[in-house]
This record gives C-alpha cells, structure tokens and sequence, in this order.
C-alpha cells in the first residue's frame, strides 16, 4: 500500500519533470473567439465538446477523438465504422447544457477540447471556464459555413494531421463552390418555394438566418417562413402553411413525411400534392441542420438535387459514396444508398 | 339574483357567439367575408359553396376545428377548475391540482423522446393524465388517519412535483436538436396542430366527463359545504369526490392532449363565472364553461393573428389572465362561496 503510493508519488514527481518539456514544445494559438490558447505542439488525444466538435474532429483526426458525446442509435450506427462507433459517450461539455461530468472528462485525459459552433461572449467565457477549471487547453472554432475549410484546417494543424486536413478542407471549398456556381446559373423564377418542416406535426420552421434553413439559403432556396422576418426555429399554423402553399416541402421528421401522404389537410398544399415531400437522410448525422457540422456538406448537394432536378441530374451515388468514405470513413452499401437517397426521388 | 344570472348568462352567450364568428374572418390565410358566408350557408343547405377548394380546406379543415378545439379546451378546462375550486373549498385550486397536466405531460414528452406519431403521443399524454391521477388518488386512499381531502391535496402536490422532475430528466436526455424544441413547444401549448380527428377522438371523453359534472352539481354545492354538513345531510361525500374527480380528470386529460399545457383558464374562469352568477354549481358549471371556451377562443385568435408566428398559449394565457386575476379581486366584494 505505502509502496503503491510511493511509486504513484515519483510518478507525479517524474510527469512535473517532464511537463516543462512537454511546455517548450507547446504553441500559442489565436482560436475564432480571439481567445489565446497554448496548445499542444502535436495533440493526441482530442475531446469534441459538443455534437458539431465531434463530426469536425471525427472527420479529420478521427484516431485522436476520445468519445462522442451521445452515444449512436441503432439506426445510426451501421455508417460508422465499428471501431469508431464504440468509442465511449463522454456528453456534452458547453453549449445547450452540460451532461458531461469533467472527472469523467479528465479521467479520459484528453490534453485539447475543441468545441465548434457559436463563437459570441457566452461560449468563450464558457470556454475559460472550463479550460481554467481543467488545466486543459480548449479551441473554440467557429461553425459558421464561410468558416468550414478553415475550421477543417485548424484541427489539422492541431492534430498533426495537416495532409489530410487540406484534403477534406479542399473538397468542402469545392464542394460549396460547385453547388454555388451551379445554383447561380439557376433564373430566380426557377427556383421553388420551399417550406422547412420540422417535429412532428410539420409545423415547427426555421426563419430566415436561422442555423435552420442556413443550408437551404445557401442553394438559393425562397424559404416560405423569411416573409416572418429573421430569428430562429418558430411554431407556425397549417394555415400559414396554406397560406405560402410551397412547391417543395423538405422534413427532417420521418413520422411527419410519413402522415402527411395520406392527411387531407395537407393534400391542399401543392408540394404534398405533387409528391414533392423530400425527407432528409439523418444517419449518422443529419444532412440539412443538425448537428450544425461538416455533415451539412453531403445535404447541399442532396438539396440542390432536390429542389433543382434540372439542373442537377446527376445521380447523388458516387457522391454520397466519397463523402462518407472521406468525412466517416466508411462507404456505405448498396442498401444503405438506397436508404439514404429513397427521397431525393420525387414520388407522384 | 335569478334575474341578474339570466342578464349575465345572456351577455356572456353574446360574448361568445361575437368571439367565434370574429374567430372565424381573421387568420393567416386570407379568406374573403363573402366565401365565408358562401360556405356557411352550403354546410346549412348541404348544396355545393363554389368557393376554391383550398379556401374550403382553410375554413372547414383548419380553422374552424382549431375554433371548435379552443370553445372545447377552454370550456373543459374552466368547467373542471369550477368543479375543483367547490369541491375542494378553495379559490386557488386549479384542474392540474391532482397532477393531470404533469402526467399528461409526462406522457407526451415521453412520447416525442421516443419519437413518436401525433396520434400516439396524444394517446400517450390522455393516459398519462388519467395515470397520474389514478396513482395520486390511490395513494390518498392508502393513507389513513387524516382529513382526507388534505391529503388528496397533498400527495397531488408531492406526485405532481415528481412527474415535474421525470419532465425534467427526459428533456435533459433528450436530443437537444430535434426532441427538445418539440418538448418546449408541447409544454407551452397551443392550437396551432389542431385537425379534425383530434376532435372525433377527445369527444366522448369530454362529453363523458362534463356529464359526471353536471349529475353531481347538486351534490357538489352540498360538499361545498364541508364534509360534516354533507355527511349530515345524507350525501356519500368519498363516492361524489370520486365522481367529480373523474369527470374533471376526463376532461381536463382530453383537453390537455390535444393543445398542450394551457395554464390560467381552470383557475380563473370560475372566479369571473362567480363573480357573476354566485357560487352555485348548478349555475357555475355552464357560465364558466361558456366563459372559459369565449376567453379561450379570444385568446388562441389574438395568439395565431397578432404576430407572424404562432405565439405559445401558456404564455398568452398567463399574460392576458394576470391582469384579468388581479382587477378582478380588486373590484369583487363577493365571498366566494
């Protein structure tokens, strides 16, 4: 017992030796909040703070992310690799909420955080918080669309992993850049009205600027609720929604997609009517909002392909294939093709 | 005193019918006054309206269910909160006292977490009311020793606050992308999803309960009395308990499964309904319900018309009744028994 103890105190002593060096090798680094953080010359072990953090790090440094923050639903778990899929749940450590208990953290003995997402006041005095409380340095990167590539590239940098990195950052530029030139070509009266139902009566919709909608705005879709004015995920009636009657009706709710086909409510809508309805594929990460992450990439192509079938004819295959293959690291089969793009096909 | 019932009676009628056919010209989908009455007039005659079919969907799917489900809801609600505010011989009481509304909550949360239909989450939220009182009741019966409405009161409270913290613990583990905002929406409450068979499907159990209601008023104005004095005068005061319990869970459960959580109608509508025809039951049960669905249906149009979005009942409620609540104890002088 005093042996154990004893062995256990050199060990400290020796780890305080070593830690200068370890120091000298560490670097500074202005993260989007415009926080300095001394961060680690070459991290190892990575721990995503929330759901958006997870799929950024997952994407580029997917041997160096400690855990997930919930764990995958049986739905989910088939399109990520075994290996990756059963690293621990370790919660969410800021944003809406925490479920992660920090010794729980530390007993993962993580040496970065990142957390990726909203960079205003709030989330970096979170950040402080948690770093000054944890000894452990945390990267706060900024979600925001403009800033994927960057984002990509930072976790790079600070994963080792710069090579790899340039290539995800490189095809989500390409990615964002393709859709945008293409979609601009698209003449304004071509372009759909399109309602975004969410829950599961259809009739929670994101307002214009929402992270929502951000997507959809980005494919030049006319959101039908931006005639509400600019803010977040709102309630609206079916009678609003009659009121706009969209072309394009594009859900997140499987139960949704599912009642509206038969609900004569809803027949009076023109998108319900012409089989327009498009559920967006959700595993493992949804493709349209949530989690606000680099998922969202695969979701512009699969929008544009939806709302502007003319000029994007293409079949979504091969590019659901790579991106998965490069952004989880995994390729999904035939079947699970299948089951992704069952509802870019317009039913009629 | 019968003479100013009947005034009140018949203000009160006037008030509604002015509300429902103000209900029925506004909305977010612009219907001209001259398709409305087309359309009235062909639902009378049954002969063909000629007015576009997705005007006909607005008026005969949409809004007018949603009009019908506000007169309903608010109507349930004030009856069920008179009933308890008698019964158990206090003005603060309200219809969620035995723990409805929580276990309704409970159900439907539960519901939404599990990613559920509509249909399956209304069902799961009417049984989650029924449950939560069912248990709260049972419990009251098993404690022996002490005035027993005391404690029906009590252990509503102490169930009530567990649910509220099984609410709780299902919206921290929820996913706060898709289950959480619909959670939030639920328990704020609102019309805004109403369709016609919603209505088909809380009927009966409204119907069922306001009729228990209305069997028991005499009695209820004797338990209104107290215990002793109705033991006394030969009333079964456990069995009439029993009855109004049932009948105001029933309606209160119907009600809260298919708009939410509306707080402030069962607590304050009987107050106006008193201040206006006295504390008899027997005249209490209609004025508030007819009170109740006019205040709803007010409150639900301005909460669908005033902003460009839907504005969350349980809100508007509280602060169009705060007000309300508060001027009327300053200007009534009446006891309220």
């Amino acid at each position: 017992m005093v042996d154990r103890v004893r062995r256990q105190l050199l060990a400290a002593a020796a780890a305080a030796a070593i830690a200068p060096i370890v120091r000298a090798q560490a670097r500074e680094l202005v993260d989007d909040a415009g926080r300095r953080v001394t961060v680690p010359a070459q991290s190892a072990r990575i721990f995503a703070a929330g759901p958006p953090a997870s799929v950024l790090v997952f994407a580029v440094a997917p041997d160096k992310l400690l855990g997930w923050t919930t764990p995958f639903r049986d739905a989910e778990r088939p399109f990520v690799d075994a290996k990756y899929a059963d690293l621990p749940t370790l919660g969410r450590l800021t944003g809406r909420g925490n479920t992660a208990n920090v010794e729980v953290v530390l007993a993962a003995k993580p040496d970065l955080v990142v957390d990726y997402g909203s960079v205003t006041a709030t989330f970096a005095s979170l950040a402080d918080r948690v770093q000054s409380q944890t000894g452990i340095p945390y990267v706060l990167l900024d979600g925001s669309f403009d800033r994927m590539a960057a984002s990509i590239r930072v976790v790079g940098r600070l994963a080792g992993l710069d090579a790899t990195a340039e290539g995800v950052a490189r095809y989500a530029e390409e990615t964002v850049a393709e859709v945008t030139r293409r979609v601009a070509a698209i003449p304004a009266t071509s372009r759909p009205r399109v309602y975004y139902a969410r829950g599961p009566n259809g009739l929670e919709t994101g307002l214009a600027g929402s992270i929502n909608v951000e997507s959809l705005e980005r494919v030049g879709a006319v959101n039908v609720a931006a005639e509400l004015g600019r803010g977040g995920l709102v309630r609206v009636s079916l009678e609003q929604v009659l009121g706009w009657d969209p072309q394009v009706i594009v859900t997140t709710d499987p139960n949704f997609e599912l009642a509206v086909r038969s609900d004569p409510l809803w027949q009076a809508v023109s998108a319900v009517r012409k089989g327009r309805v498009h559920l967006a594929p959700a595993v493992p990460f949804g493709w349209i909002d949530f989690p606000p992450s680099l998922n969202r990439l695969i979701g512009l192509r699969w929008l544009a392909r939806v709302l502007y079938p003319d000029a994007f004819p293409e079949d979504l295959r091969s590019a659901v294939r790579e991106f998965y293959g490069r952004f989880y690291h995994r390729v999904p089969d035939e079947a699970q093709l299948e089951m992704l793009l069952a509802s870019a096909r317009a039913r009629s | 005193m019968i003479r100013r019932s009947g005034l009140a009676a018949a203000i009160v009628l006037v008030v509604l019918l002015l509300a429902v056919a103000a209900a029925f010209t506004v909305g977010r989908y612009p219907v001209a006054l001259g398709d409305l009455l087309r359309l009235a007039w062909s639902s009378l005659t049954g002969g063909p309206s000629g007015v576009a079919p997705t005007v006909e969907t607005v008026i005969l799917g949409v809004r007018g269910p949603r009009v019908l489900a506000a007169l309903a809801v608010g109507g349930a609600l004030a009856a069920a909160g008179g009933a308890y505010q008698s019964l158990f011989r206090n003005p603060l009481v309200s219809p969620d006292l035995l723990g409805v509304s929580a276990g309704a909550a409970v159900g439907a949360v539960l519901g939404i977490f599990l990613s559920q239909t509509v249909v399956v989450i209304q069902l799961a939220a009417f049984a989650g009311g029924l449950l939560a009182v069912g248990l709260v009741y049972t419990v009251a019966r098993l404690v022996r020793g002490h005035d027993p409405l005391l404690v029906l009161v009590l252990s509503g409270v102490v169930i009530g606050s567990l649910l509220g913290a099984v609410i709780a613990l299902l919206k921290y583990l929820a996913d706060p992308y898709n289950q959480l905002p619909a959670i939030t929406f639920w328990l704020l409450g609102s019309l805004a999803s109403i369709a016609p068979p919603d209505l088909a499907a809380t009927l009966p159990a409204f119907a069922v309960g306001l009729i228990l209601l209305w069997l028991a008023r005499w009695r209820i104005n004797v338990l209104a009395q107290g215990d002793e004095e109705a033991r006394a005068l030969g009333v079964n005061t456990g069995r009439v308990r029993a009855v109004v319990v049932v009948g105001a869970t029933l309606v209160t459960a119907s009600a809260v499964s298919i708009s939410g959580i509306v707080g402030w109608i069962g607590l304050l509508v009987p107050h106006f309904a008193r201040f206006l025809v006295g504390p008899d039951f027997s005249r209490l049960l209609p004025v508030s319900m007819v009170l109740g669905a006019a205040f709803l249906l007010c409150v639900d149009t301005i909460a669908r018309t005033v902003a460009r979005i839907e504005i969350p009942l349980g809100v508007l409620t509280a602060f169009v009744g705060t007000p309300l609540f508060l001027w009327q104890l300053a200007v009534a002088r009446r006891s309220w028994l």
